[in-house]
């Protein structure tokens, strides 16, 4: 199955809800930290024991507002209020989130292609704990108990809720990396999809294409991934297609993304929904951060993905289309730092760019940690012909690995060493003396066979003359 | 003796801590199986703790302003190791991993817990008949009832078994009970008392407060559990109000309102009391006048929407998930059906209902948020008085204590029961309950002093007088 049939077009809003990256907990000191032993971040705060109160973590304020910063929203007065349903692993049976007045209101992402997404919020709310059912099968249904681990419990969160601008799964997921990205650069998440870090719910409804009014949405639950989201969309698409095709009308229902099934199940329709019974929570005052404050917030925010695309772009010149996919590969992989400095240190920009994003890709961490000295005097070496692009990529290889080095040195060491011109002039030499005829027809003007003879150079030095040497050579000896 | 004079004779080597605790524990033993006070009596604690003061004194350390004096404290505050039940089946076998904010403060400053006395459950109603332990009994008439929800440390100080107990006021939980019994009750400021530990009833209205003999105990008890507290975010920035010193200073000038809506609907008896003390208070040169604060009529009403609602939610975690009762069944809905069925009773469930229904969507504008706005109102027409008066005065209670069993299947005659101490609730502002001689039927009456939020000097200053003026016990109103 893929996409929806000609003449629909999908229409998706997607609710992202990112951890943010604090030391503690949103309304309590236990550690902010994934992976240990289940319940050991945990006090009577975050497992809700009677008595206790919330007191909210200012670290996590601070980061929500980096976020709205980011995403070019009014960053405003906001309150808490506490959404009431009864669940096992939400140990106060109620989340305290932000309803009304949220924190962060009304701004857009601008994604690579240019197009852009509406931000309606970026609020602030708590995580639950995570159950996990055991038993003989692995299913809820069957489960002999239930485990749950409350250090999820009070994780503060960021649920961000678009606009439904999205169009296509394309874009939805070119929305969800942006938006990967931007958390990043503002250090307000690390927002790893695999961990949960990230997670997606997708507002997904049809319509005939030149229509303006929405059609009934599904709300999709449980996107771990991109390829989830994008597969999840399209699917999702397709049966509401199908069943107005059919004469039937899509119903507003929570669906639940079935990863093995490839397909999309109802979880409960619209008339089954919680009644939260939404109410200020007493709990908490409610948070007003002064200019001050808002200014260090946005001030936190590190360089966005589109501004470091801009910078490469305006290294680059006017980008051609490739270089357009390679600057953008360069920032997602977090080589746009490395290409900068090495045009600084005197590298051309343009090979710096693909040399980054084709040779040094195959091992970031290692890539992002190079000299950039040393990756601008190799580049250098190349570009001006004394080593060829084979022998440089062999070169950077061994930089990338030892971190930089001198990249002449490295090159003498493998045997790269570039043919003294004289030598190389005498080799071009001999290999016009054994074709005269084909000099004959070059020196008529076939240009052509300027290959033919940079090839025959190349034979007889086993590949070690560079090909711009050579040419040069060539058009000297034509005079 | 009093808290004062027994921390003084502590700290001054005169007593010893032991000593005091050992003779609380022997009128416990002796009355409480009448009385029921107390749900529990943590004697073995008690009695290291005061070995504790002593072994202090003995080096020549300070022990602190509540040095060896026995306190008793509602069940539904925190106490770490120690079972903390709100007198609910729902929360059996469970020890809290932590000490409620007041009860370390209590602590430090030397006082000594000698146990958890008895409410009605999770602080829900007027007479602590709602006990899943029994009824608390009235010390002066078993045939009564001590008020509530705080009946048990009213009665425990009432009974001369502790001289200082804590209590928590959501609607009069703490001044009700006082008057019936004859002590004095304090309802501070909201937040001026960190609520940290304090199991929820309704959060925007709770506040622990003292009960003690005296005026001067209160005040005491009032210095040493207030101030900020950093783990209640509605705790209030400044230090404790230092009221013990506003008690000599006495009313002359100051401007008292005899509050028409705090007198109205009480009975002849109690309304005979509350101008007693105003005469008195005009003896002792204050300036008394008639005030009317006309939207109080409404706080009734909207307490009984605000309490609910808060309540429905804070209670909600009691799912039989991680503590206290949990009846097994099918599957984990049916399971938290099963155990809360079972956990709370009629009064409580009969609330949470009311909240849910409340905060329903399509109801929520009608009730919550309506109440809400009637509390805005009453705040601003409370600060209207207070253009013309310094502090209101009235009656706590409309009647002495009543009959065990009179009103428990009346629940709109049990919620009449905090119709003048409720307002003080929904404006967030301190009140105070000073016993002021008996009724007809010879028990006690309350007379209510009520101030601006963070006036509790001014309020304290009112209620000295009151006290230094008040009837002889037994001596009549005609
Ligand atoms: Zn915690």
């Amino acid at each position: 199955m893929s996409g929806p049939s000609t003449g629909w077009e999908i229409v998706v809003g997607l609710e992202v809800h990112c951890e943010l990256q604090t030391k503690t907990k949103l309304f309590c000191a236990c550690p902010n930290a994934f992976g240990d032993e289940p319940n050991t971040n945990v006090c009577p705060v975050c497992l809700g024991l009677p008595g206790s109160l919330p007191v909210l973590n200012e670290q996590a304020v601070e980061l929500a507002m980096r976020i709205g910063a980011a995403l070019h929203c009014e960053v405003r007065s906001s309150s808490f209020h506490r959404k009431n349903y009864f669940y096992p692993d939400m140990p106060k049976d109620y989340q305290i989130s932000q309803y009304d007045q949220p924190i962060n209101v009304g701004g857009y992402l601008e994604l690579p292609d240019g197009s852009r997404v509406g931000i309606v919020r970026a609020h602030i709310e708590e995580d639950t704990g995570k159950t996990s059912h055991r038993g003989e099968s692995g299913r809820i249904h069957s489960a002999d108990y239930a485990l749950v681990d409350y250090n999820r419990s009070g994780v503060p969160l960021v649920e961000i809720v678009t606009e439904p601008d999205i169009r296509s799964a394309a874009q939805a997921r070119a929305f969800v990396a942006e938006l990967r990205g931007v958390l990043v650069a503002a250090e307000a998440s690390d927002a790893r999809m695999e961990e949960g870090s990230l997670r997606i719910d997708a507002n997904v409804s049809v319509r005939a294409e030149g229509t303006e009014q929405l059609g009934t949405r599904c709300e999709i639950k449980n996107l771990n991934s991109l390829r989830s989201l994008g597969l999840a969309i399209e699917h999702e698409a397709a049966r509401q297609v199908a069943v107005i095709d059919a004469g039937g009308r899509v119903v507003q229902e929570t669906r639940h993304w079935d990863e093995q099934g490839g397909r999309t199940v109802p979880l409960r329709s619209k008339e089954e929904a919680f009644d939260y019974r939404y109410f200020p929570e007493p709990d908490l005052v409610p948070l007003d951060p002064d200019a001050d404050w808002k200014a260090r917030a946005a001030a936190g925010v590190g360089m966005l993905p589109a501004e470091r695309r801009a910078r490469l772009a305006a290294l680059v010149g006017s980008p051609t289309s490739q270089q357009t996919d390679q600057l953008q590969a360069a920032v997602d992989q977090g080589l746009d730092d490395l290409v900068v400095a090495a045009v600084e240190a005197g590298a051309p920009a343009g090979l710096a760019l693909v040399r980054a994003v084709n040779e040094l890709a195959v091992d970031l961490v290692a890539a992002r940690a190079l000299d950039p000295g040393s990756f601008a005097a190799l580049l250098q070496l190349e570009e001006s012909g004394a080593l060829s692009p084979t022998q440089a990529k062999t070169v950077l290889a061994t930089l990338r690995d030892a971190g930089g080095g001198d990249p002449g040195a490295i090159a003498r060491s493998k045997g790269f060493e570039a043919l003294a011109e004289a030598t190389l002039e005498g080799v071009v030499r001999d290999v016009v003396d054994a074709h005269p005829d084909e000099w004959a027809r070059y020196l008529a003007g076939d240009d052509k066979l300027a290959g033919f003879f940079t090839g025959q150079v190349m034979k007889a030095t086993s590949g070690k003359a560079n090909g711009k040497a050579v040419a040069g050579a060539l058009r000297r000896l034509r005079g | 003796m009093s808290a004062r004079e027994i921390a003084r004779a502590v700290r001054a080597g005169e007593r010893s801590a032991r000593g005091v605790v050992e003779e609380s524990l022997a009128a416990i033993a002796e009355r409480d199986g009448e009385v029921h006070a107390f749900l529990l009596v943590t004697g073995d604690e008690a009695r290291s703790a005061a070995d504790a003061i002593d072994a202090a004194v003995a080096d020549g350390r300070d022990p602190g302003p509540l040095a060896g004096v026995p306190v008793a404290l509602k069940d539904n505050l925190c106490t770490k190791g120690i079972p903390t039940t709100c007198a609910s089946r729902i929360l059996e076998g469970w020890r809290p991993p932590y000490d409620a904010t007041v009860v370390t403060r209590l602590r430090r400053a030397g006082a000594v817990v000698v146990g958890k006395t008895n409410l009605d459950e999770f602080a829900m109603g007027s007479s602590t008949e709602n006990s899943c332990a029994g009824p608390t009994r009235h010390p002066a008439d078993p045939s009564r009832v001590p008020g509530g929800s705080s009946g048990g440390s009213a009665a425990a100080v009432a009974a001369g078994f502790v001289p200082l107990a804590l209590g928590s006021d959501t609607g009069g939980s703490v001044r009700q009970p006082a008057a019936l019994c004859g002590t004095v009750g304090v309802k501070p400021t909201y937040g001026a008392v960190s609520r940290y530990g304090l199991v929820a009833f309704a959060s925007s209205l709770d506040q622990i407060g003292p009960l003690a003999a005296s005026v001067e105990d209160a005040a005491l008890l009032l210095e040493v559990i207030a101030g900020h507290d950093p783990l209640d975010s509605t705790s209030i920035a400044q230090a404790a109000p230092e009221v013990t010193a506003s008690l000599d200073v006495g009313v002359a000038g100051l401007r008292v309102g005899v509050c028409d809506e705090l007198v109205e609907g009480t009975a002849p008896d109690v309304v005979a009391r509350v101008q007693q003390a105003a005469d008195a208070l005009v003896d002792a040169g204050a300036h008394v006048t008639r005030v009317s604060v006309p939207e109080m009529r409404y706080g009734l009403s909207a307490y009984y929407l605000i309490a609910p609602a808060e309540a429905s939610s804070n209670l909600a975690r009691y799912d039989g998930v991680r503590y206290g009762l949990r009846v097994p069944a099918s599957d984990v809905a049916a399971m938290n059906v099963a155990t809360r069925t079972a956990g709370f009773g009629p009064e409580v469930k009969r609330r949470i209902m009311l909240g849910t229904y409340a905060l329903s969507a399509g109801y929520y504008d009608a009730y919550y948020a309506k109440a809400q706005r009637v509390r805005t109102l009453l705040i601003e027409a409370f600060s209207r008085a207070y253009e013309q008066v310094d502090v209101l005065l009235g009656a706590t209670a409309p009647t002495t204590a009543f009959p065990i069993g009179e009103r428990v299947d009346d629940p709109m005659a049990m919620y009449m029961s905090d119709v003048c101490t409720i307002p003080s609730n929904l404006a967030g502002h301190p009140a105070i309950s000073v016993p002021f001689g008996t009724g007809d039927d010879g028990l006690p009456v309350g007379v209510q002093v009520l101030a601006p939020a963070l006036e509790e000097a001014r309020m304290f200053q009112a209620a000295a007088a009151i006290e230094r003026a008040a009837p002889a016990p037994g001596s009549g109103t005609k």
